[in-house]
């Protein structure tokens, strides 16, 4: 309803301009001499009445006279529209007929100053809105929301009536609310304007509307001037230094003697030896150099400069407001009510975005962790090698990207061939090494750090030191985008689905199948489990492999939105530890919850200190240390027999 | 009953102790300050810095070779005792130029204009010009080296308190250990930790007031404060092990849960060993890093503390000189490995790269170390002296780990 007044208004506002319609040549015909000679304070009128004339021909004058192609032909002294044709011009008559050619020699060009030049382009913005053409609208529109002005207001008001493109009309509406809030005369339809924008986040709205509440820090003596924004008390709001550099600025109070102006005027006036009757040796104290100084400023010496005393009293005398740019009380006002308003708004999707944000590297970490969840969390094996089988999954991804170029497709066999090269790896670590120091967990411990070492070693030997990429096919590219505040990429979503399937898959496998019961049973009591005619050593090595396998896999997962170095892994490790413990040993769903625990962990500190992901990491490293203090089991803790202990 | 004399009991500690001696005499000898030179400055320097890593292992060794606590965070405290140091050395040095670049100005320069100078001149490559609070006692060295011991004890303290008295043990504990020397690390490496982030401290060679004193002596000095402190430590360390107190300690290493049955208050003994051993390793932090030069966060990084392990684990675990031998035997190797001065092994078409190849090369032995000779170097000693473990073979007899075996029985 708003909104349709409004524009009501505004046409019947424009809706004299078309009666005006009189022939263009005739127009410049009668400002000829001003035309010629232009100046930037008196020529507005005559481009305003050329634009506004109704003549189609206004439209190649005006561009002609800014691209400097009006010309005088030297013969007779009439203006022509020139176009560079061959080594002259084709010349064209102010009425639009042509007028054959001529060359360079016989015209002058007509050489408008930038200052005329700007005023002619922000009339032809007129022209390019009521272009024939969409994008030149569009571009015109865009160029116009890219830099803002008052000028631009009326020639976008004119065009709305005519657009009949929708999409165009919406975006023309829109950008002549922007420049209605803050160019129109009228501060009841600046208020309108900013009424009307409601709750919408977008980003170029809230860009719109934060020029209206820009404020400056001002001081006075007496009553604050101008649109008020609040009160500072020097001391608390602002330090007293601020303050007095305020004061300064203003030239409400002499400037402070800086130490270095202090040091010059006393290098400036050693006299036999000794600055104001204090010897050179003995200023090596602040305390001398002041009564040097002041002994000066008694002598005359030198300017004097405010002290303490006196840069107390200026600041009890003054005081300091911050006071809105924008004058009228009105706007401001509204301006901050929907400004409010969009905030809570933004700072709720901010938390929903914090949320998928969280939940992905929560999926990310649960990727890395559940390899370890089974080697660690069921056979209680510490494999300090499991970094470098996340490695060595994404490094077999390249590889194989390598040979087959279509990056679907790799990426499909990638899961495979990862899995398989990583599940021989930790079979093969199994029987040559973690067998032998089962009943030694400290030692297995490092043992795996050795084969961690130097697996890195040789995988950096092999591919270099320079990361390696892994591409994630053109489908995953970009990002879901809820509005300008939620956003997730495909890539995330896509480890995330990975990260549901494992868990999946390992329900199954642990709950459901053959292999899951005997690993259980295994794990429960191996002396029994043999009894019953499994076999202990072939459910380890199948256990282990699989928990290596599930690394490769999630190496390739990781690689896709990592760079692949031969230390990404590395870097994964004791987060994934974390997780293994955070969580609770033994239980899947303990390491769930880990990961989500230490994702969203890690994201909310993010949040709250967002230049510093280091120190992120180191609180929530401090986080784990203290959380293992009231929950030594983790999160979800196994109890009774199946503890193990 | 009359008691033999700490060495007739410890022969090992007196052979370690004239070992030591005449290693640092002969190294006085061949070098280029008391000598014709037959040992260059930088080795004398690899050398002294290898002590000091001697003195570190000696602490690890006790927290886990006796104590069965495998810390993976001791180099932790090692290198934050050498920030304190570092903190000292850098902040005099930099008070001596600044002074003597003020002089130039024509006015004798204030406390403020030093104090500015010098946070200028350290904290302008992190682009801050104010001292952080941390700094405030860096001015003086009795304070300075008061914190280097108390900044890795207080801390080794708080922490040993909160794991030990939640009972975690075994490769929690390591893992729990790890976090924290990430975490240290990481916090350094911000720039604004108030200690010149990933930059570190760099050029505590200089010792401040000893400008024209060549390298050449100040290196000498440091090896032989570095032999004392190994020396110190290793006969402190002894005299601790061989005692009651050195009883208990391997008996919790062999069974937590007996002892504190027994009535002794483990928790209490844990978090002795492991805040005495912190204060062990933050001495050699303090002799270290004015000989290496230069300290940053990545001396914290998890992987340091795990080489500590290796060596303990290459020179044998639970025996004192075990880890002196494993600690200096794979550092030297590893200087000597990764120097560059190694010539390339041709093999066929592809060549050999020493420095390439070395960690593959540690990693793997040290795997076999594991598996094949967990006693280590030492183990050989036991050899000499015919020192073996019954070779056990056979079905156990009872239900326990410890239990008797077949053949064992039958002898």
């Amino acid at each position: 309803m708003r909104l349709t007044a409004l524009l009501v208004a505004a046409l019947m506002w424009l809706a004299p301009l078309p009666a005006l319609a009189q022939d263009a040549a005739a127009i410049v015909a009668e400002n000829r001499e001003q035309i010629e000679k232009p100046s930037r304070q008196t020529i507005g009128p005559v481009i305003a009445a050329l634009a506004a004339s109704g003549d189609p021909m206004a439209d190649d004058i005006l561009t002609a006279w800014e691209d400097r192609r009006l010309v005088i032909r030297k013969s007779d002294q009439a203006m022509f529209i020139a176009v560079t044709e061959g080594d002259g011009f084709a010349l064209t008559a102010l009425d639009g007929t042509a007028a054959g050619s001529a060359v360079a020699a016989d015209v002058t060009a007509l050489k408008p100053n930038a200052g005329v030049r700007g005023l002619i382009a922000t009339a032809l913005v007129q022209f390019t809105l009521s272009d024939p053409d969409p994008t030149i609208r569009a571009d015109a529109l865009a160029s116009i929301a890219r830099d803002p002005t008052a000028e631009a207001l009326e020639p976008l008001r004119a065009s709305l009536v005519s657009e009949e493109d929708p999409v165009l009309k919406a975006q023309k509406e829109r950008l002549e609310r922007f420049l209605t809030l803050r160019f129109d005369a009228d501060p009841a339809a600046r208020v309108a304007a900013i009424e009307s924008l409601g709750t919408d986040t977008s980003l170029d709205v809230r860009a719109a509307l934060n020029p209206l509440v820009a404020t400056k820090r001002v001081a006075s003596l007496g009553d604050p001037p101008g649109n008020l924004a609040r009160t500072l008390v020097p001391g608390t709001d602002l330090t007293t230094v601020e303050a007095y550099d305020i004061l300064v600025a203003a030239s409400l109070a002499p400037a402070r003697l800086t130490l270095e102006d202090q040091r010059a005027a006393l290098l400036a006036n050693i006299v036999d030896g000794s600055v104001g009757g204090i010897p050179v040796a003995a200023l090596n104290t602040q305390e001398a150099r002041n009564r040097a100084y002041t002994a000066l400023e008694v002598a005359g010496t030198v300017p004097t400069a405010a002290t303490d005393d006196e840069v107390t009293a200026a600041l009890a005398a003054h005081s300091f407001h911050e006071v809105y740019v924008e004058p009228d009380a009105t706007v401001t006002s509204a301006a901050t009510a929907t400004l409010a308003a969009i905030d809570r708004k933004v700072a709720f999707m901010q938390a929903a975005d914090l949320g998928l944000d969280a939940l992905s590297l929560a999926a990310i970490f649960f990727l890395a962790a559940i390899g370890l969840a089974i080697t660690f969390g069921v056979m209680g094996v510490i494999n300090m090698a499991h970094g470098e089988f996340i490695t060595m999954g994404a490094y077999t991804g390249f590889v194989v990207q390598l040979f087959v170029p279509d990056y679907t497709l790799s990426i499909l066999i990638a899961l495979p061939v990862a899995f398989a090269v990583t599940f021989g790896a930790g079979v093969a670590m199994e029987r040559l090494v973690i067998r032998h120091l089962y009943k030694r967990p400290l030692e297995t411990l490092l043992a795996t750090f050795g084969i961690s070492i130097a697996l890195q070693q040789i995988l950096k030997n092999v591919f270099g030191t320079q990361a390696r990429p892994l591409t994630a096919p053109g489908w995953l590219d970009g990002a879901l985008e809820f509005n300008d505040v939620v956003s997730i990429s495909y890539i995330r979503i896509a480890i995330f689905v990975l990260a549901l399937i494992f868990l999946m898959f390992f329900l199954y496998l642990m709950k459901r199948t053959r292999l899951g019961l005997e690993v259980r049973a295994v794990t429960q009591n191996p002396a029994m489990a043999a009894s019953m005619g499994i076999n202990p050593d072939r459910i380890n090595m199948l256990t282990f492999g699989l928990g290596s396998g599930i690394a490769g896999i999630a190496g390739v997962a990781i690689g896709l939105y990592a760079k692949v170095t031969s230390e990404m892994g590395a870097d994964y490790i004791v987060q994934s530890f974390m997780t293994v413990v955070v969580g609770g040993v033994g239980n899947v769903w303990g390491t769930l919850a880990g990961a989500t625990m230490i994702g969203s962990l890690q994201k909310v500190i993010e949040f709250l200190n967002p230049s510093n992901t280091l120190a992120a990491q180191t609180y929530m490293i401090l986080f784990i240390i203290l959380f293992i203090q009231f929950r030594p089991r983790g999160i979800i803790a196994l109890r009774g027999r199946a503890a193990g202990d | 009953m009359t008691r033999r004399s700490f060495f007739a009991r410890n022969p090992s500690a007196l052979i370690f102790i004239a070992c030591l001696a005449v290693f640092t005499l002969a190294v006085t000898l061949m070098s280029e300050a008391y000598g014709p030179g037959l040992i260059s400055t930088s080795f004398v320097k690899t050398l002294g810095k290898t002590l000091c890593l001697c003195l570190v292992a000696l602490a690890m060794d006790l927290i886990w070779g006796y104590a069965g606590i495998l810390s993976l965070g001791h180099m932790a405290f090692f290198a934050l005792g050498g920030y304190m140091i570092g903190m000292w050395l850098m902040y005099a040095r930099t008070e001596e130029i600044v002074v003597t670049a003020l002089a130039q100005g024509g006015l004798p320069a204030t406390p403020e204009e030093i104090q500015q100078g010098i946070a200028t001149q350290i904290f302008g490559v992190v682009g801050s010009s104010d001292l952080p609070a941390i700094w405030s006692f860096a001015h003086s060295l009795p304070l300075q080296l008061i914190l280097a011991l108390a900044v890795p004890g207080l801390l080794a303290l708080g922490f040993g308190w909160l794991a030990f008295r939640s009972r975690v043990t075994g490769v929690y504990l390591s893992i729990l250990t790890q976090a924290m020397t990430l975490a240290l690390a990481l916090y350094l490496f911000q720039n604004d930790s108030g200690l010149r982030g990933n930059n570190g401290l760099s050029g505590l060679q200089n010792l401040p007031g000893l400008g024209d004193t060549a390298q050449d002596l100040v290196s000498i000095w440091f090896f032989w404060a570095s032999a004392l402190a190994l020396g110190l430590g290793y006969l402190t360390l002894s005299w601790l092990v061989s005692g009651k107190f050195g009883s208990v300690v391997r008996a919790i290493r062999d069974d937590e849960a007996r002892v504190r049955f027994l009535g002794y208050p483990v928790e209490v003994y844990k978090l002795f060993l492991f805040t005495l051993t912190a204060l062990i390793a933050a001495l050699a932090g303090v002799l270290y890093y004015p000989q290496a030069g230069i300290i940053n966060p990545a001396e914290l990084a998890p992987i340091a503390s795990i080489y500590l392990a290796v060596w303990v684990a290459i020179g044998g675990r639970g025996r004192l000189y075990g880890a002196v031998l494993g600690a200096a035997f794979v550092s030297l190797l590893s200087s000597l490995f990764t120097s560059g001065r190694l010539p390339d092994i041709p093999l066929g078409p592809a060549s050999l790269n020493w420095v390439d190849w070395w960690l593959v090369i540690l990693g793997l032995s040290f795997v076999a170390v594991t598996l094949f000779a967990p006693k280590g170097i030492g183990g050989l000693f036991d050899r000499f002296q015919h020192i073996g473990a019954p070779d056990r073979k056979g079905a156990q007899l009872g239900p326990d780990d410890g239990s008797l075996q077949e053949q064992e029985a039958q002898k």
